[in-house]
C-alpha cells in the first residue's frame, strides 16, 4: 500500500493537473458553470426532501429535524462516492488513446476522477456548513470532519482502482455497476436514520463500510456529537484492505490494459 | 561508439485474443467461482514479434521498415515502455519520447495553452520545464493566435502540428517517431525533418518506423527490416532497401502470377464477344471459335524465367502455345499492351507486319520479344490472340496477363525513351548518385 502510496505522489503533478482539466473542462460552456457543484447536490436534496415531506410524510424519521439539513450531510458524501465509481468504471476505456499510444501510468485517470469529484463536493461543503450555522447546529465536533472523509477517500479509491480495471475485461461491469449503486443508495443511511433502523437490515447496514462514513458526517455535522469510533474505525481498516486489494488487482491487470482497452 | 541506447535481445510479443462467447462464460464463471484471474485466459494467441534481437548506440538514427502488420509499431510500443514484451529483454537508457499518436491526451474543451502544459508534464516534464519551454512549442507550431482558443476548433493539421511540437520539446535522449512525418502541409514537414536533423547533430538517438524508404535511406545510419515479426535483415540502409524491394517485388510475382491463371482456367470456352462496352471501356474476357487454342501464355525474361515483374530497359518474351483442331492456313497472331486504366502502349501482329500464313497444325509454340522495353513504373495489361486475316476471332484473350514495371526513377508516362540531360554554364547541379535499378532476374520465382 506504501508503495502505491509513492507511486500516486510521484504522478503528483500529473495528477494535479488533470484535476484541474477536469474541472475546468466539466462545466465549460454553461452559463452557471462552477456553480452546478453545488447546485446539483442542492437540487438533488429538495427533490428527496420534497419527496420525504410531502409525498411519503409518514415515511420518514421525526427524530432528524431539520429533515433538509440532514440530507445534506448525507448526499453530498453519497454523490462524492456514487459519481467517482460510475466515471471510474468507464474512464480507462474513454481513456484508451493515452493507454495505448503514450507511456502512461493508468492508475492515474481513476485517481483523477475521484480527486476531481471530491473537489466537487468539497466546493458545495462552504454552502453546507453555512447552512448548519444558520440552524445553530454546527459544534467543534464539525472539526473531526476531514476523519470520515480520508476513510471514504481511501474506500472509493480502492473500488475505483479495482472497477476501472476489470470494465476493461468484463464491459457488462459498466451496466450492472449502475444498478448495484442505486442499489448501495438505498442500503446506506442516506435518506434515513441509521438509528431508527432494527432487526436484519441493520445488520446489514453495519456490513457496509458506507453507513459508518454517513453515520460519522450526519453525527459530527448534523448532531454536533460523535461517538461512532468503533464504527468509524473498523470502516478504515476494511477501506484500507480494499485499497490495497484494489492496487493489487490494478498491478496484475496493468499490462493487459493497454491491449484490451 | 559508446555503450547502446537500446539493448534488444530476443524480444517476443504474444497477443491475446478473447473470443466473445467466451468472455461471457469467463464472466459468469468468475463471478460464480470468484477466481476471476486465473480465468483470465487467452483463447487464442497472436505472435506480433517473435525473437528479435538488436543493438541502437548512442547516437544513432535507426530505421525501422517492413510491411504492414510486420511487427513495426509493436516493437515502437515496447521501446516505448507501453506494453511489455512477452519474452525477451529490453533496455532503453535515457528518456523516452514517443511521436506515435501526436496530441494524444489532449482534451478538446479547454485552451491549447492548457493542453500544452498537460501534455508536456504528460510527457515527463515538471512544471517549470514546460514553462520555459513553452514560447518555443508555441512558436514551432506555429499557433501563436491560437494557443488561447479551445482545442476542439482547431483543425486536424493544427492539432498535430501542437502534438508534434510538445513532444519534441521534451527534449528526450531517445526520440521514437511512428510515420508521424506526414501530417502537416510541406513547410511543416521540412521543419519537422530539419528538427529531427538538429536531434542527430546533438547525438540524440532515433528511432524511426516508416514505409518512406527514400526518406530512411537517407536519415538512417543503420536499417532494420521486420517481416512477419521477425528480423529479416538489419545493417546499412542503402542495402536493406535494396534487399527490401526486392522481396517486395518478390511478393508482386506472385499476385500478379496467380489471376492469370486462374481467369483464363475459369472462363468457359466460348464466352460471349466482351466487345469493348457501350461507354467503349476497356473490358477484359475472353472469346472466339478456338479453332486455334492459346492454351497457355508465359511471360518471361531475357534468360528465359517466368517473370511478371521487370524493371525498365529488361527484355520481354510473350511465349503462347497454341493448339489447332484442323488444320488452318487464315491465321494471324496478335498482341496488345496496355496501361492499367487501358491506354494502348503498343500493339502488333502478324498480318500488320506483312508475314503471310500459310499452315498451322498441331500444337505449336509463338513468341514475341520486346527488347529494350523502357516502361514507366506501373501495372500493364496483354491481349494476345490469334484471328482471322479480317479480324475474326480463333481466341482472343483481353487484359488476362498482366505484368508490373518497378523503377527507382518516379518519372511519369508511358514510355521512357533514352533520355540525357546536359547544361551549359551558370547552372550548377549536382548530379544523382548512380544507381542502378533493381536486379529482379536472380530473386525472381522465389517465394515471399
Amino acid at each position: 500500500m506504501l508503495q502505491q502510496l509513492a507511486t500516486l505522489f510521484r504522478y503528483r503533478l500529473l495528477i494535479q493537473s488533470l484535476v484541474g482539466r477536469e474541472l475546468k473542462a466539466r462545466y465549460r460552456g454553461s452559463v452557471l458553470g462552477f456553480l452546478w457543484s453545488f447546485i446539483n447536490p442542492l437540487l438533488l436534496m429538495l427533490t428527496y426532501g420534497l419527496v420525504f415531506t410531502y409525498v411519503f410524510p409518514g415515511v420518514r424519521s421525526k427524530t432528524v429535524e431539520p429533515y433538509f439539513l440532514f440530507l445534506f450531510c448525507g448526499i453530498l458524501p453519497w454523490t462524492w462516492f456514487q459519481a467517482s465509481i460510475a466515471e471510474a468504471s468507464g474512464v480507462l476505456i474513454a481513456g484508451g488513446n493515452l493507454i495505448k499510444k503514450v507511456l502512461f501510468p493508468a492508475e492515474v485517470l481513476p485517481v483523477v476522477t475521484v480527486f476531481s469529484n471530491l473537489i466537487h463536493m468539497l466546493l458545495a461543503v462552504p454552502v453546507m456548513l453555512f447552512f448548519l450555522a444558520l440552524a445553530g447546529r454546527l459544534t467543534w465536533s464539525a472539526l473531526l470532519f476531514p476523519l470520515p472523509l480520508a476513510v471514504q477517500l481511501v474506500f472509493t479509491l480502492g473500488l475505483a482502482l479495482i472497477f476501472s480495471a476489470l470494465t476493461v475485461h468484463f464491459r457488462d461491469l459498466r451496466d450492472i455497476l449502475s444498478h448495484v449503486l442505486h442499489l448501495w443508495f438505498w442500503g446506506s443511511p442516506v435518506l434515513y436514520f441509521y438509528g431508527d433502523i432494527q432487526g436484519s437490515f441493520r445488520t446489514l447496514l453495519r456490513l457496509n463500510p458506507l453507513s459508518h462514513v454517513l453515520v460519522s458526517y450526519q453525527q459530527m455535522l448534523f448532531a454536533g456529537s460523535f461517538d461512532h469510533w468503533r464504527g468509524l474505525a473498523l470502516a478504515g481498516i476494511v477501506s484500507c484492505a480494499v485499497f490495497v486489494l484494489g492496487a493489487f488487482l490494478f498491478e496484475r491487470l496493468r499490462d493487459t490494459l493497454a491491449e484490451e482497452v | 561508439m559508446a555503450s547502446p541506447a537500446i539493448t534488444a535481445h530476443g524480444l517476443a510479443k504474444v497477443y491475446r485474443r478473447f473470443l466473445h462467447q467466451n468472455q461471457f462464460k469467463t464472466l459468469k464463471s468468475a463471478l460464480l467461482t470468484g477466481s476471476l484471474l486465473s480465468d483470465l485466459r487467452p483463447d487464442q494467441t497472436f505472435t506480433a514479434l517473435d525473437g528479435v534481437s538488436f543493438e541502437v548506440p548512442r547516437g544513432c538514427t535507426f530505421g525501422v521498415i517492413g510491411e504492414n502488420g510486420s511487427g513495426k509499431s509493436t516493437l515502437l510500443k515496447l521501446l516505448a515502455g507501453i506494453t511489455k514484451p512477452t519474452r525477451g529483454s529490453l533496455q532503453v537508457h535515457g528518456r523516452v519520447s514517443a511521436l506515435i499518436e501526436l496530441g494524444a491526451g489532449f482534451h478538446p474543451e479547454i485552451s491549447g495553452r492548457e493542453n500544452v502544459s498537460i501534455n508536456g508534464i504528460m510527457l515527463g516534464l515538471t512544471k517549470r520545464e514546460v514553462e520555459q519551454r513553452f514560447d518555443e512549442i508555441v512558436a514551432f507550431a506555429e499557433l501563436e493566435r491560437f494557443i488561447d482558443a479551445p482545442v476542439k476548433t482547431y483543425s486536424s493539421g493544427m492539432y498535430m502540428r501542437l502534438g508534434f511540437a510538445v513532444a519534441i520539446h521534451v527534449d528526450p535522449e531517445v526520440l521514437l517517431i511512428d510515420e508521424v512525418l506526414a501530417v502537416g502541409d510541406e513547410a511543416f514537414t521540412r521543419k519537422c525533418l530539419d528538427k529531427i536533423g538538429e536531434f542527430r547533430r546533438r547525438g540524440k538517438t532515433i528511432v524511426l518506423v516508416s514505409h518512406s524508404l527514400g526518406l530512411v535511406e537517407k536519415m538512417c545510419d543503420e536499417l532494420l527490416w521486420m517481416r512477419q515479426g521477425r528480423k529479416a535483415d538489419q545493417g546499412d540502409p542503402k542495402r536493406v532497401v535494396d534487399a527490401y524491394l526486392t522481396y517486395v517485388a518478390g511478393g508482386e510475382e506472385a499476385l500478379l502470377r496467380q489471376p492469370v491463371q486462374a481467369d483464363a482456367a475459369a472462363l468457359p470456352p466460348k464466352t460471349a464477344p466482351g466487345e469493348a462496352g457501350p461507354d467503349g471501356g476497356y473490358r477484359e474476357g475472353r472469346w472466339g471459335s478456338r479453332a486455334v487454342e492459346i492454351t497457355r501464355v508465359r511471360l518471361c525474361d531475357a534468360r528465359g524465367r517466368e517473370r511478371h515483374v521487370y524493371v525498365p530497359g529488361e527484355s520481354l518474351k510473350i511465349e503462347l502455345d497454341v493448339r489447332a483442331e484442323r488444320p488452318v492456313d487464315d491465321f494471324v497472331f496478335g498482341l496488345g499492351l496496355f496501361t492499367a486504366d487501358g491506354v494502348s502502349v503498343y500493339g502488333t501482329n502478324t498480318h500488320l507486319e506483312e508475314w503471310r500464313a500459310r499452315r498451322l497444325e498441331g500444337t505449336a509454340r509463338v513468341a514475341l520479344t520486346l527488347r529494350d522495353l523502357r516502361l514507366v513504373e506501373g501495372t500493364y495489361l496483354l491481349d494476345v490472340a490469334v484471328h482471322q486475316k479480317d479480324g475474326t476471332p480463333y481466341d482472343y484473350h483481353r487484359g488476362l496477363y498482366s505484368l508490373r514495371f518497378k523503377s527507382r526513377v518516379k518519372d511519369v508516362g508511358v514510355y521512357r525513351p533514352e533520355h540525357g540531360w546536359s547544361f551549359s554554364g551558370g547552372i550548377e547541379l549536382e548530379p544523382p548518385v548512380p544507381r542502378p535499378e533493381l536486379d529482379l532476374s536472380e530473386e525472381s520465382g522465389t517465394e515471399p
